[in-house]
């Protein structure tokens, strides 16, 4: 057993033990270990430990069912025959406009991308703002209007939606919540519990662009090189990629795919590790960073890895098929960079491993809450 | 951004290595004194590829760790005032208290914010006449320079609503502490390079000839971690005892003279009491009396906050390079990042959570799986 397993699914009573442990005589005078957190933390919106703890304590036991219980990012729908893809998702970004997009064109494509990682041809969204008391019209027109070309760009329609306005001061600008279905027309079965050792890992191209982006703009950074948000709708880069899998009845190749967005590419990693019971190993000098991304982390004190994306995917691909795939993704607009990065591993089963550029190894463990900035 | 990379590279990296394994005769225990230092070297996996009898222990360095109880605890009563914003480094947020962290007090309704430059905090004193923006002043000489600019500033601008909380200490005194200690192992060390930007290296003369212990001032990059290794080992194995300078691309002797003034403008050098060490003599830095009317400790009246630190956690011998986070019962199942204990564990340069967050919790033969394992995927 390790921390892992119950990080991403059930940090449940082991944990539990432990603070009481912790608690118990031998740690008397220690400082109190913060477990059980009276109110919502920042923290529990990060994607990480934190968010598990959440969504394993609060939200699942209220809710439980086996489609919820996947926790992948989208659920699965067998209705008389035909399979629905069914997601929804909340947009809360500051700015709300920043390099390379604004929250609108996020909302759209946030909630396609959760769509086409289970293979499905996204087709229906709904919209729900909640606007702060004194937004400019200008503003949220503006949105609006991003909105509409994004759900054009991406093929879908936006066809119901619902308005709130709250007092100045309660909200920040402008909230949006969308919910996608779309429909699942090919013979897969992509799950985050599919991946198994031998399996490549794909990597869709430069990672961490969004986060830097919302980051530079946030604190007023600059960078040499404007640092764009990748954001992008990513189901036509996946139909690309199933394309190129060659089709076996029992075992279809596309074994698991997800956008990484909250959390980067090492919290995705990690979900799939833990929930597929493998390892992954992934090589550094094999995952592609940019200059920019790089030196705006390091000034930072922040992990690229665990930098959000907006128009990235990562899957995990049989090997047999991961060649054709990558030469698919290559051909699209939004793959051109895709690399292998690495292959799932029967050694350490729920683990990341990277070995790093000097040649040295470390584990990707799943962050706790937000990434934080170092002193020096 | 450039030089990065170039700092980086396996191959230079390859032959490093193999030139320590050709000096070395005989096992080293070398510390590296930055907690900068610490978590590079457990990021990029640098102790995996030293050889066999080449000891890397982590030293006092971190500035996040060595933040007294009573500090965070007197920084938590000041940040719970509805009439302060409480400005801090990011990392500092996430220490426990006795009570909670910065975090809680946040969703509690506390106005805590991050900042990345202390200068940050005259934009918010500006814009919130009302309120007293307080500035939680640590760290080492590394960041003694902006935040005695900080303060120095507001009492040049008369910015009147912004105060320190400061809890400043020094290298030179820690290490002089850790080479007296009977119990001590360590036989060179891997001086801190950011540190030594801003003091220069003289100081360092005195201890290395005094303890007769090779210093190697040394940066934060994987390249530069193993070349001031092998510079230690050869000063070790031809039984010399200088201050080295590895880092000199970004340093000399001197440091920097315009920071240094700035910063004795505004401290003066003062006992500090070290988390997990104790009461180091002339460790650190206090506000000059000058500057009193921007001291946050005088304002709030929370010097009575006197909190005992737990005895059982072994982070003081951590910080001494006597112990490794793994020799601790209680490293990875009742201390983690979530749950810190001691002072090891609270910051991500921290010896104890940078070994946690990089898996080094995890049984050996859990992750013991061959390097190089990987096909020619490039």
């Amino acid at each position: 057993m390790n921390q892992l397993d119950h990080a991403t699914t059930a940090p449940g009573e082991e944990h539990d033990t432990r603070a009481e442990a912790a608690t118990g005589p031998l740690f008397g005078s220690c400082p109190l270990p913060i477990f059980e957190h009276k109110n919502i933390v920042l923290g529990h919106g990060s994607g990480g430990k934190l968010t598990a703890e959440l969504i394993s304590k609060i939200f699942l036991p209220a809710f439980a069912n086996p489609i919820l219980d996947k926790l992948d990012d989208q659920a699965v729908l067998d209705i008389n025959g035909t399979r629905l893809a069914f997601t929804t998702d909340g947009f809360v970004v500051t700015p709300i406009f920043f390099p390379g997009g604004d929250i609108g064109r996020l909302a759209v494509n946030g909630t396609v991308n959760d769509l086409a990682m289970s293979g499905a041809r996204p087709l229906y969204l709904s919209a729900a703002f909640i606007l702060e008391e004194g937004l400019p019209a200008q503003d949220l027109q503006r949105v609006v209007e991003s909105m509409g070309a994004a759900a054009r760009e991406a093929g879908v329609q936006l066809v119901t939606g619902d308005t709130k306005v709250v007092n100045r001061g309660k909200g920040d600008q402008i909230f949006i919540t969308t919910t996608g279905i779309g429909v699942i027309e090919r013979p897969v079965h992509i799950s985050a519990n599919r991946a198994r050792p031998g399996d490549k890992i794909i990597l869709s191209g430069y990672i961490g662009d969004h986060g830097m982006a919302i980051m530079s703009q946030r604190e007023n950074l600059e960078f040499e090189g404007a640092i764009e948000s990748d954001c992008a709708p990513l189901h036509g880069l996946v139909a690309a990629m199933l394309d190129a899998c060659v089709e076996a009845a029992s075992d279809h190749p596309m074994h698991c795919l997800r956008d990484p967005t909250r959390g980067g590419v090492a919290t995705t990693l990690n979900e799939i590790a833990s929930q597929s019971k493998v390892g992954l190993l992934i090589r550094e000098p094999l995952v592609p960073v940019r200059e920019s991304v790089k030196g705006a982390c390091e000034i930072l004190g922040l992990d690229p890895l665990y930098v959000a994306n907006e128009g990235k995917l990562l899957a995990i691909v049989a090997a047999e098929s991961a060649d054709a795939v990558l030469q698919h993704m290559r051909a699209h607009p939004l793959g051109q960079d895709a690399q292998i990065i690495g292959e799932a591993v029967s050694e350490h089963p729920g683990m990341v491993r990277m070995e790093t550029a000097v040649g040295g190894s470390r584990i990707l463990d799943v962050m706790f809450g937000e990434q934080l900035p170092r002193i020096c | 951004m450039k030089y990065l990379d170039e700092y980086r590279d396996g191959r230079v990296a390859r032959k490093i290595v193999d030139e320590i394994r050709r000096v070395q005769t005989k096992p080293w225990v070398i510390m590296e004194v930055c907690g900068g230092q610490t978590h590079s070297i457990v990021k990029n996996g640098i102790d995996y590829l030293l050889p066999e009898g080449v000891e890397l222990v982590h030293g006092p360095g971190c500035p996040v760790c060595v933040t007294p109880l009573e500090m965070i605890d007197k920084a938590h009563a000041i940040a719970r005032r509805p009439d302060v914003i409480f400005c801090s480094f990011g990392d500092m947020l996430r220490v426990p208290g006795s009570d909670g962290d910065l975090f809680t007090i946040k969703s509690e309704g506390g106005d805590v914010r991050v900042v990345y430059s202390p200068l940050d905090c005259l934009k918010i004193a500006r814009a919130n006449s009302g309120k007293q923006v307080v500035f939680f002043a640590i760290g080492f000489e590394t960041t003694a320079p902006a935040n005695a600019m900080l303060a120095w500033r507001a009492k040049q601008e008369r910015v009147r609503n912004i105060s320190l909380l400061v809890s400043h200490v020094l290298v030179p005194p820690a290490l002089a502490a850790i080479l007296q200690s009977p119990q001590n192992r360590v036989q060179g060390f891997l001086g801190p390079g950011h540190v030594c930007a801003v003091m220069g290296y003289e100081e360092y003369e005195p201890i290395s000839a005094h303890f007769h212990v090779p210093i190697v001032i040394t940066g934060f990059e994987p390249l530069d971690i193993l070349q001031g290794t092998l510079m230690t080992i050869r000063q070790l194995e031809t039984e010399r005892a200088e201050v080295e300078n590895e880092y000199s691309r970004i340093l000399n002797r001197e440091g920097n003279k315009a920071a240094q003034k700035l910063v004795f403008q505004v401290f003066e050098i003062a006992d500090r009491k070290w988390r997990g060490i104790g009461m180091i003599p002339k460790s650190g830095y206090r506000l000059r009396p000058e500057f009193s009317e921007h001291d946050a400790e005088k304002l709030f009246d929370v010097a009575e906050i006197d909190t005992r630190e737990p005895e059982i956690c072994i982070s003081g011998q951590i910080l001494r390079g006597i112990k490794k986070p793994k020799d601790c019962p209680a490293f990875g199942t009742q201390c983690t990042p979530q749950h810190p204990l001691g002072a090891t564990m609270v910051s991500a340069e921290g010896a104890c959570a940078a070994y946690y967050a990089y898996g080094r919790h995890l049984k050996k033969e859990e992750v013991d799986v061959p390097v190089h394992s990987l096909g020619g995927a490039a």
